[in-house]
């Protein structure tokens, strides 16, 4: 009996022992910090992955600058449409040279339609109206729509570059850029 | 004789006729509000007349076109529910108003009103009811009129017009006389914050719980101007009488995408330095707009200082510098919108203030 008892005994104080051992053990853990990390790690990982959204692998945009032809493809005072669903941009020949006016309204950003037979570009979204040039007349459109940089490429065919814009209220239509110099 | 009788109700739709036969015809309805809630033939005429007139018009083909869109339905039931309610509010606070001046207790104050009953059953049953009977509506609605989903959007390929929500509408039809900064984030901002500021600025405590109308008889009136000429109005303009290219279209009139409305716009600069002082306009920004400024500065400064002088005497003593000035700011912005719609009806005004320079037109 005294036997078994001793060694209960001993036992006891060894659980004790182990059980003071794993609390050590328990408390020697860090664990504040291991939960700033984890949740810095977290919040980080979910930012970067954000930030990673921003930049796309692909990028199905039309490219800003491209060529549109040759000169002589276009009519003297016509204003040309057929760019606007791939580039946004509307062509215009005058007497002197064309000029590419931007298919954005400038006052919510819709995009206006070309009405030859009113000889105005309208905006269906509140009835702004702009000149053949661009220039603002009617709705609450504040300044006129943006000019594109437009010149003559090498192989004659004229080069339209969208990420340069003209705005006529800064005096970017007098740029020579705005406007490429052409008679035929 | 039809056909003229719908010319001149699409010319009385024109936006400045209908605007300022709403106003009219809002202030006659505060003033005459005893006549117009308990009369039985006003009574019929207001509400049985919209009624009646959607009804008879619905036979005109360039009506019913609008009328019957899927988008259109819900706006034309948002009127009647909308005279209908303002009507029975009127009907129970000149009640209510006669009640106090004949020393009786308010109706919502006797004491079967005052009578309470249990959550369950009595309010879960009828909440019950309601909650079958408005899935059953929207259930059946939803199958006799499908919802006009269009096309996937094109961005190169505007609608024309271009139409906000319905919700949106009043809004959109500001920002065609507003720049986008003021009309889309200035006045919605301070309607809610003037809604906000409401109880803070009218802290009377009477006609709090009850229908009146002797209670809050400047308060109403401004608010139900916001919102049944600023916002319902507008909604309706927007839905009803806006077409292609956003321009103004009588009830009866044939959208026609080439209709040619001449629109345009002068500046106030243009119209003083061009027009009235025969120079041309001044090279600095400053002094072309000099006009402008000053005329904005004594509407929105100087007259609040007038007014607390003269005919907002007696609000000026009873709220103090701080309440007035809030209130009457809030004010004067609310009065502003209309003016500037008038203004640019009438002589084409495009803008008091306009600096392209800086992007900031008022």
């Amino acid at each position: 009996m005294a036997e078994s008892k001793a060694a209960e005994a001993t036992l006891d104080k060894g659980e004790a022992e182990v059980k003071k051992d794993r609390r050590e053990l328990l408390k020697s853990i860090p664990w504040l910090g291991i939960a700033w990390g984890a949740l810095a790690a977290a919040v980080g990982g979910l930012l970067t992955g954000i930030l990673r959204f921003l930049y796309p692998n692909v990028l199905f945009e039309p490219p800003q600058t491209f060529k549109i032809g040759l000169p002589e493809e276009y009519q003297v005072g016509e204003v040309a449409t057929q760019w606007k669903d791939r580039y946004g941009v509307w062509v215009v020949r005058n007497d002197e040279g064309f000029y590419a006016l931007i298919t954005v309204c400038t006052h919510l950003g819709c995009t206006p339609n070309w009405l030859s037979s009113e000889n105005k570009y309208k905006c269906p979204c509140h009835g702004s109206g702009f000149y053949k040039n661009g220039i603002n007349f009617e709705g609450p459109a504040p300044r006129p729509l943006e000019r594109a940089a437009i010149v003559l490429a090498e192989d004659g065919q004229i080069v339209v570059d969208k990420s340069r814009k003209f705005l006529y209220e800064r005096g970017g239509w007098d740029d020579p850029s705005s406007f490429l110099l052409y008679t035929a | 004789m039809l056909d003229s009788i719908q010319a001149i109700i699409d010319r009385l739709f024109a936006p400045e006729i209908l605007l300022t036969a709403s106003i009219v015809l809002l202030l006659l309805f505060f003033k005459y509000r005893k006549f117009c809630t308990q009369n039985k033939w006003m009574i019929m005429l207001i509400l049985g007349g919209p009624v009646v007139y959607f009804a008879l018009s619905a036979f005109e083909e360039n009506f019913w076109i609008q009328f019957s869109k899927p988008d259109n339905l819900p706006i034309t039931l948002m009127l009647w529910l909308v005279i209908f309610f303002v009507w029975l509010a009127m009907r129970k606070g000149v009640e209510n108003d006669e009640r106090v001046a004949a020393g009786m207790p308010v109706a919502e104050d006797t004491k079967e009103q005052k009578e309470k009953v249990f959550v369950w059953p009595d309010l879960i049953y009828i909440e019950f009811l309601m909650l079958l009977a408005v899935f059953i509506g929207i259930l059946v609605w939803s199958i006799l009129i499908p919802a006009p989903l269009e096309e996937p959007a094109n961005p190169q390929l505007t609608p024309n017009p271009s139409k906000a929500p319905w919700y949106f509408l009043g809004l959109q039809e500001i920002l065609v006389y507003f720049d986008p900064w003021l009309a889309g984030v200035v006045i919605p901002s301070l309607i809610v914050i003037g809604l906000m500021a409401l109880p803070y600025i009218d802290p009377n405590p009477r006609g709090n719980g009850y229908y009146t109308f002797s209670e809050r008889r400047y308060e109403i009136p401004i608010f139900l101007f916001g919102f049944l000429i600023l916002w319902i109005l507008l909604v309706f303009q927007g839905t009803f009488l806006r077409g292609p290219n956003w321009n103004f279209y009588g009830p009866y009139e044939y959208w026609d995408v080439h209709k040619i409305v001449p629109l345009t716009n002068v500046q106030l600069s243009e119209y003083i330095w061009a027009r009235l002082l025969g120079v041309g306009l001044p090279a600095f920004w400053l002094v072309r707009e000099i006009f402008g400024i000053i005329l904005l500065l004594m509407y929105f400064v100087a007259l609040p200082v007038l007014l607390a002088r003269k005919w907002f005497n007696k609000f000026y003593v009873q709220m103090g510098a701080v309440r007035y000035g809030i209130a009457v700011f809030l004010f004067l912005m609310m009065v502003f919108v209309p003016i500037k719609m008038y203004l640019r009806w009438m002589i084409n005004l495009k803008y008091f203030v306009a600096l392209p320079e800086f992007f900031f037109n008022i």
